[in-house]
């Protein structure tokens, strides 16, 4: 039997109700607890990794939802008690920085330490797939990396004093590389 | 299984990142091609849930958030169906978080200001997962319309937001459910984003007479399909061996 896939939607201005619940200013009530806001970053490197959104007129973006999901510092993709892999976060809705508290992942394979991050919010029809890299790092052997050509750079965090920072580029000048994945 | 990649996506399938008639789109829509890349483990891999990860009341929005002995206003409904890929398989274990208006058409959110009234008994959030043959299944009661600001006057039709996760995160989901006969489908420019009529159908909820619980609550159904495996690696792979 051969379907096709259910047609993306935008995620839309109220997306934290179901996904970030407190800052929709949701209380708890009967629901059980929000999921991904703490990643467990326990055994190895912990990094805040703080992204922050912009649109093509260099507003930032406040209504958005971040998802991340990487490797653990061992290059595994292995959730455990001790770290998560996984992690969401809102924009905040008045700095639009989405914070997250994780350990910084490990080369996996042929491929550099990175951080996978998924983008969704109003005017967003169909979910932003893109990478995080690091500049600490040797990324000259990373496939993914390389595909981005001159345009890689957009993929390149900021080491900042507790860890790192990055910025995204929805549209524009130094538009951010988004995946086809 | 985990290692065969995905199928490619049907870009044309899904709305096209700018949207003329849908405002919000218009400074947030990339304007370069995303850039084809090969799937990693990164993308074939994924977070898992389960049920130890939700509330017990996670899926009835019509008591999650109401006080005790009363329940939320407006027409009960089941939301329920199966969760497939696109090779038809169905996809157990898998987390549905969804939002929605009250019957008023208001979001309980710090930004939504619209005149019709909050529901004291009514949040607007659930989840559910996936049984072993795919299923899931939530209570709730029935969204209402409401307008938003896009240069003109524009109404959503009812509907409620999903959020679906998979095996691998190239499968991640989110979209919106639509009720069968709502007039508003065919004038919402969120909606008519998406290409053709054939892909909008597949967003619309069926009334289910046969799940209606007499004299309570009436059904409707809305199944959800994922990318599948690609077959055709997965068939060179099996003559390579």
């Amino acid at each position: 039997m051969a379907l096709k896939e259910s047609p993306s939607q935008t995620a839309g201005p109220y997306v934290h109700i179901g996904c970030a619940p407190k800052a929709a200013g949701l209380e708890p009530r009967g629901m059980g607890e929000p999921l991904g806001e703490n990643m467990v970053p326990v055994g190895g490197e912990r990094v805040t990794l703080d992204i922050k959104v912009f649109d093509g007129e260099g507003a930032p973006v406040k209504d958005a939802l971040i998802e991340i999901w990487q490797a653990g510092p061992d290059g595994r993709y292995a959730p455990s008690s001790r770290f998560q892999n996984w992690g969401r976060q809102p924009s905040d809705l008045s700095t639009g920085v989405a914070q997250f508290k994780t350990l910084k992942p490990g080369a996996s394979g042929d491929q550099a330490p990175h951080i996978l991050v998924w983008i969704v919010a109003r005017g967003i029809n169909l979910g932003l797939t893109t990478r995080i890299y690091f500049p600490d790092e040797d990324n000259s052997t990373d496939p993914v990396f390389a595909l981005a050509g001159e345009r890689a750079e957009t993929l390149l965090a900021i080491q900042t004093d507790t860890g790192y920072a990055h910025t995204i580029r929805l549209q524009g000048e130094n538009e951010t590389v988004f995946f086809d994945v | 299984m985990t290692d065969t990649p995905f199928k490619p996506r049907d870009l044309s399938w899904h709305p096209p990142a700018l949207s003329e008639r849908y405002r919000s789109t218009h400074l947030r829509a990339p304007r370069q091609p995303l850039l084809h890349m090969p799937q990693t483990e990164t993308e074939l891999t994924g977070p898992t849930f389960g049920q130890n990860d939700l509330g017990p009341l996670d899926d009835d929005l019509i008591t999650n958030y109401a006080a005790p002995g009363e329940t939320a206003q407006g027409p009960r409904i089941i939301i329920h169906g199966t969760l497939r890929d696109e090779d038809g398989r169905p996809v157990p274990g898998k987390l549905i978080e969804v939002w929605q208006a009250n019957a008023g058409g208001r979001y309980r959110h710090v930004n939504d200001g619209y005149l019709a009234p909050l529901d004291a008994n009514f949040g607007g959030c659930g989840r559910c997962m996936t049984d072993d043959e795919g299923h899931y299944s939530f209570r709730t009661i029935l969204p209402g319309p409401y307008p938003w600001p896009n240069g003109g006057n524009d109404w959503r039709p009812a509907h409620i937001h999903f959020s679906v996760f998979g095996d691998g995160f190239a499968q991640r989901l989110i979209t919106q459910m639509y009720f069968e006969g709502d007039p508003h489908i065919a004038l919402c420019p969120i909606v008519q984003s998406i290409p053709s009529d054939d892909a909008i159908d597949r967003l619309v909820a069926r009334l289910d007479m046969e799940r209606t619980i007499p004299m309570d609550i009436r059904a409707y159904r809305f199944d959800i399909v994922l990318r599948g495996r690609d077959a055709t690696i997965f068939e060179n792979q099996m003559e390579g061996t």
